[in-house]
């Protein structure tokens, strides 16, 4: 059993109280950043650490933090991203229902940390749940004087705020989610300004995944050591929360030191591949990233290693698909979802996802041409032309289908059919 | 028109926000939790209530899942159609459901019960098949669970 930092009071049928949180030494760190460090102590220590985005980027948090000016205008912003609409992604969703104080106190420091006012928790219509349980938690903090006016005798006044969206997958892009909270259409703004700068109605803001946040309190009150040292590989830091899906016994997410290899967490924390399935692939961290094969199965599932190889961790959503899945129809499924997702505003993205699409479907279902597959291919290229990251991020399937499973391609297109139906 | 509860409980919410803007979405929410809908009247009423133009808001309207601006069944099903739930026998949960219904993906029943919509990964991955019922969540789906579930439901309805 590893270290557990984020689900240390993860229990199987409900969720951690305060109390339960704070007897794990919880807002610990928040008493003594108040009481003792400033905020560009906390920006340091959290830099150190080498805390990197789990919203998808892996972008350093404390570099974020320290974007917004010691001059910058007042007041500044949190947005706490919980939008989670990428498919098989479900960690946010996990992680508030095990113990949402970790989240809550994460949001409070590093509202310290850039002098902010106010923190947006961001979450999706499909998790109703989680903003039930973040609104009444906020609550009992508040309560408890962790939120409000002059928080613990500090003269620090924060206070956080749960957003409900209306569901879309765009929102969850760190700029549109901006749009978002501000009751306007969720299209991505392309920065500069970047919302550090220029964010949430015009004033500086800050934008992390919820995963992230909830490491903070952790590392502040045990050191960047000490963060660094729960990775399986030199170049990481921290644990992570790797949710698994598909084809294995045992489904779910799970928290692992970063780096850990696919192959050790699907034999050994998903109970391995189905009876009678053998790996065939998988999408390492959501639709957005391109497909692991068999030679990769031993790779450590870290933002560096698999940035080595070619490829992405993402937000660690591993789908697993066993040797009976057709992976043209699985590409041909997460375009539907990424054509339909697409928010219209730029041309790239609005016209070329649907374009794709409608190559796949026709070689999936037995109407397929041998040109089809340098089309989708320069199309893939193309699509990097797009506004934001949505469109590039939906070629990574496809790019790497034609560049891996090529022949399952050719052979939907000899047969004229689907060979797996 | 909105009933003046409604209104007035919209009026205090907006009330709470910094900029009232913030709140279309749940003001929207609100009003369909009474109405099932958003109607052109409902638009027009909440644009005004939140400092928007009726083109403002529907610009927000017409882009997101949870906002209907046509009329709804009383239960909403929103069947996950993403890659987990698709390896996950995801189309036999769905005919079984249009079967049952009689409606295809998109319509709502005759009596008005039910209606049957696609949905993007609702993040339910590892309980697929999933589906959302007025933002409820069921996974691990099968026929006769879906049978249960539909049961349960259309006798809820009769005995309210």
């Amino acid at each position: 059993m590893y270290p557990q930092v984020l689900f240390q009071n993860r229990k199987p049928d409900r969720i951690a109280t305060l109390e339960e949180y704070r007897r794990s030494g919880g807002y610990e760190a928040l008493r003594a950043v108040l009481q003792s460090k400033s905020r560009q102590d906390v920006i340091q220590q959290v830099a150190e650490a080498n805390l990197l985005g789990r919203g998808g980027a892996g972008f350093p948090a404390g570099k974020k933090w320290a974007l917004v000016p010691d001059d910058a205008p007042f007041p500044r912003y949190i947005v706490v991203n919980s939008d989670e609409m990428e498919p098989g992604t479900f960690k946010d969703r996990v992680l508030i229902h095990a113990d949402p104080h970790t989240v809550i106190e994460g949001i409070i420091i590093t509202g310290y940390a850039v002098s902010a006012k106010k923190g947006f928790i961001f979450v999706r219509p499909s998790y109703e749940s989680c903003a039930v349980i973040l609104e009444r938690e906020i609550e009992v903090a508040r309560q408890a004087g962790f939120l409000g006016d002059n928080i613990l005798g500090s003269g620090f006044c924060f206070d956080i705020v749960v957003h409900r969206s209306g569901g879309r997958y765009i929102c969850g892009e760190g700029t549109a989610i901006l749009n978002a909270i501000m009751g306007k259409r969720p299209n991505p703004m392309k920065p500069p300004p970047y919302p550090t700068v220029k964010g949430l109605f015009g004033q500086p803001t800050v934008v992390n995944n919820v995963e992230t946040l909830a490491f903070v309190p952790h590392i502040m009150r045990n050191g960047a050591a000490w963060f660094k040292s729960l990775a399986a590989t030199e170049s990481a830091a921290g644990t992570k929360l790797y949710c698994i899906s598909g084809k294995v016994n045992r489904p779910g997410c799970v928290e692992l030191p970063m780096g850990v290899r696919l192959s050790e967490i699907i034999e050994e924390h998903c109970g391995g591949m189905l009876p009678g399935s053998e790996f065939k692939a998988c999408l390492p961290g959501g639709a957005s990233t391109r497909y692991l094969t068999p030679e990769h199965y031993h790779v450590p599932m870290d933002f560096d290693s698999l940035k080595a190889i070619g490829h992405r961790l993402g937000t660690a959503a591993i789908m697993v698909f066993d040797h009976k899945t057709c992976l043209v129809k699985v590409t041909l499924n997460l375009m539907q979802f990424f054509a339909r997702e697409s928010c219209g505003w730029c041309t790239p993205c609005r016209e070329g996802l649907p374009y794709m699409r409608d190559l796949l479907e026709r070689i999936e279902y037995g109407e397929g041409k041998e040109e089809y597959i340098p089309q989708l291919r320069s199309m893939s290229q193309h699509l990097w032309n797009a506004y934001c990251a949505l469109a590039p991020g939906a070629t990574c399937p496809v790019e790497s289908l034609l560049t891996f499973f090529e022949e399952e391609v050719r052979e939907h297109i000899r047969q004229r059919k689907c060979p797996f139906k | 028109m909105l009933f003046d509860a409604l209104r007035e409980s919209l009026l205090q919410q907006i009330a709470q926000a910094e900029h009232p803007r913030e709140k279309a979405i749940d003001v929207m929410c609100e009003i369909q939790k009474h109405y099932g809908y958003m109607s052109d009247e409902a638009m027009k009423e909440a644009a005004g209530l939140l400092g928007m133009t009726p083109l403002e808001l529907e610009e927000l309207a017409t882009f997101y899942d949870f906002i209907f601006r046509e009329p709804v069944g009383r239960y909403v099903i929103q069947l996950c159609d993403s890659a987990m739930c698709l390896i996950n026998d995801y189309e036999t949960i769905r005919d079984h459901l249009c079967a049952r219904l009689q409606i295809g993906m998109g319509e709502t029943t005759a009596d008005g019960l039910f209606t049957l919509l696609p949905a993007c990964c609702i993040g339910y991955c590892d309980r697929a098949p999933a589906m959302l019922i007025n933002r409820k969540v069921y996974g691990y789906l099968t026929k006769q669970k879906i049978d249960e579930i539909l049961d349960k439901l259309i006798a809820e309805a009769k005995s309210s």
